[in-house]
């Protein structure tokens, strides 16, 4: 079928920038509607980069490993954030459709639901920018500690850390979806069950020798090992960031696929009737 | 009346819809003309909604085929969703934006052109002009119902799906969306299925009546064939009739055998 012809028939092309920037905009002007919803996304990066602020300062004095780059855990604490974020940014983007039941309304439009994906993605890296921004400038008067320091390889660890929220965010929202509202705290939870294999704020060598394996098969680990090598060593770890990079394009099809797979099940089983407060 | 042509705006094939051990269609079949406003009426629970939401591609039959505007939506939804929209009771648009908010989202999901255009064209015609910038969600349930209408006609549908179109509405604002319906069907010709259970508003709007009960379709003709079949005088007797089983007239198809 041609084009042309099956634009005549109402089915437009196979994706489209429009249908994309149509979600983006529904969350956009929710998001322009309501400062308090734009201060709860900076409000806590911000709290915590001023808690470990304070923490670092103490440590400084006291620690001999942190005295040796004293933005290991602002930074750290920052570019969990991003992770946070991100996986919030994906998986409240979703569950605002639940919780607004509409996602009939976008199902039985012509808006695909890889289409819906991409949305998301860029959705979430918004909210993430407008929740660590505020955080990583205010590093700086407040405590002296800039993570742009990291250079160039912030854009490494942002990206990779980005993608793996999202990821985490695409298999949250498709549990949500396909068990329901009551299974929204997993949005907040899900990603701290990672926190500890992660090395935030520890090399992976401190956990147990049968946990490492497991830690290496998550990109924030190689991030976070990349990160201290950045602030202790003035290295940049490439392998460690093609690592990263290869481990994400792996966790992101699966959850992109987990999601889209969902969306197929949820037809089957009626589930985009059923959604709502 | 709008004019009517052979080919089928829909056609559904046996079709059956399971959720686990509950039976939802049980071997569905029935055309709607293009061109023509069909009506869909049942008790609660008799298969509407489920008949509609696999129109829309919202659900996925157990078995059977359903084509809408000559596409397979099991194989070919994207290629027509773009020409086909809906309006329902039991679906949501986001309360927090505001109506001219909602109505520019889902003109960029359906590819409206001129979408500025569309949407001051739609305020006007269903008089939500000074609505445009109140948030959806603090409108009266008449209102929204309006909006929810312009929305479902936004991307000028070829074929619309109704799911109850009046409900919850006084008097003088379901005769005004019938009113509307009506005027909107003759204008553009396009094809209606709507549901309900307002009697009045299916004589008054339908061409032809599939009258639904237990998942299956157990009659079907024009208000007039089923007032004649039954020895009725209102398709609200007809309704009762076949709601509790009983058939009046002589010759009547054998409901239960389909």
């Amino acid at each position: 079928m041609s084009e042309r012809h099956r634009r005549r028939r109402g089915g437009g092309p196979a994706f489209s920038c429009r249908r994309v920037s149509g979600i983006l905009l529904r969350h956009l002007y929710v998001l322009r509607r309501s400062w308090p919803r734009l201060l709860d996304l900076a409000y806590w990066p911000t709290i915590q980069m001023i808690l470990w602020g304070f923490v670092t300062v103490f440590f400084v004095q006291h620690s001999a490993w942190v005295a040796q780059a004293a933005g290991v855990l602002i930074s750290a604490v920052l570019l969990w954030d991003i992770l946070f974020r991100a996986n919030l940014g994906v998986s409240l983007s979703f569950m605002e459709e639940m919780w607004a039941r509409n996602l009939a309304q976008l199902f039985a439009s012509p808006l695909r639901p890889y289409e819906l994906v991409v949305a998301l993605a860029l959705m979430s890296l918004i909210r993430t920018i407008i929740g660590v921004t505020p955080a990583m400038l205010l590093a700086m008067p407040m405590f002296g500690i800039s993570v742009f320091a990291l250079g160039l390889p912030l854009a490494a660890f942002f990206a990779n850390l980005l993608i793996f929220g999202w990821s985490i965010g695409l298999i949250v929202s498709a549990l949500v979806l396909r068990l329901g509202l009551g299974a929204e705290g997993l949005a907040w939870v899900a990603i701290f069950a990672l926190g500890p294999l992660s090395g935030i704020y520890y090399p992976i060598a401190t956990l147990p020798v049968w946990l490492r394996p497991i830690a290496w098969g998550l990109p924030p680990a190689w991030v976070f090992e990349g990160m201290r090598a950045v602030l202790f060593e003035g290295t940049v770890r490439i392998q460690d960031l093609a690592m990263a990079g290869v481990l994400n394009v792996a966790y992101m099809a699966v959850a992109a696929g987990f999601f889209l797979w969902t969306c197929r099940v949820a037809r089957d089983r009626g589930l985009l009737l059923q959604q709502g407060e | 009346m709008a004019r009517l042509t052979l080919t089928p705006a829909i056609i559904v094939s046996h079709v059956v819809k399971r959720f686990g051990a509950l039976t939802a269609l049980d071997d569905v079949s029935f055309h709607v003309a293009t061109g023509s406003t069909t009506a869909l009426l049942g008790g609660n629970g008799a298969g509407k909604t489920t008949t509609l939401s696999i129109l829309l591609g919202l659900l996925t039959p157990t078995s059977g085929s359903v084509t809408v505007l000559g596409c397979d939506m099991l194989r070919q939804r994207y290629q027509v969703l773009g020409a086909v929209n809906f309006s329902s009771p039991y679906v949501d648009l986001p309360r927090r934006l505001t109506v001219a908010e909602n109505l520019k989202v889902y003109g960029r999901l359906y590819g409206v052109r001129d979408l500025k255009g569309r949407i001051a064209e739609l305020a006007h015609e269903l008089e939500l002009s000074k609505l445009l910038d109140r948030p959806t969600g603090d409108l009266s349930t008449g209102q929204r119902t309006r909006v929810t209408l312009a929305k479902a006609m936004l991307n000028r549908p070829r074929l619309l799906l109704l799911d109850e179109p009046t409900a919850s509405l006084d008097p003088d604002t379901a005769d005004w969306v019938r009113s509307y319906l009506e005027q909107w069907r003759a204008r553009t010709g396009a094809t209606v299925l709507l549901a309900s259970h307002n009697m009045a508003e299916v004589e008054r709007l339908c061409d032809r009546v599939l009258m639904m009960r237990g998942g299956r379709i157990v009659d079907q003709g024009t208000p007039r064939e089923l007032l004649d079949r039954y020895g009725r005088r209102t398709m609200e007797e007809v309704f009762l009739d076949i709601a509790r089983r009983r058939r009046r007239a002589i010759g009547a198809a054998d409901e239960e055998g389909g």
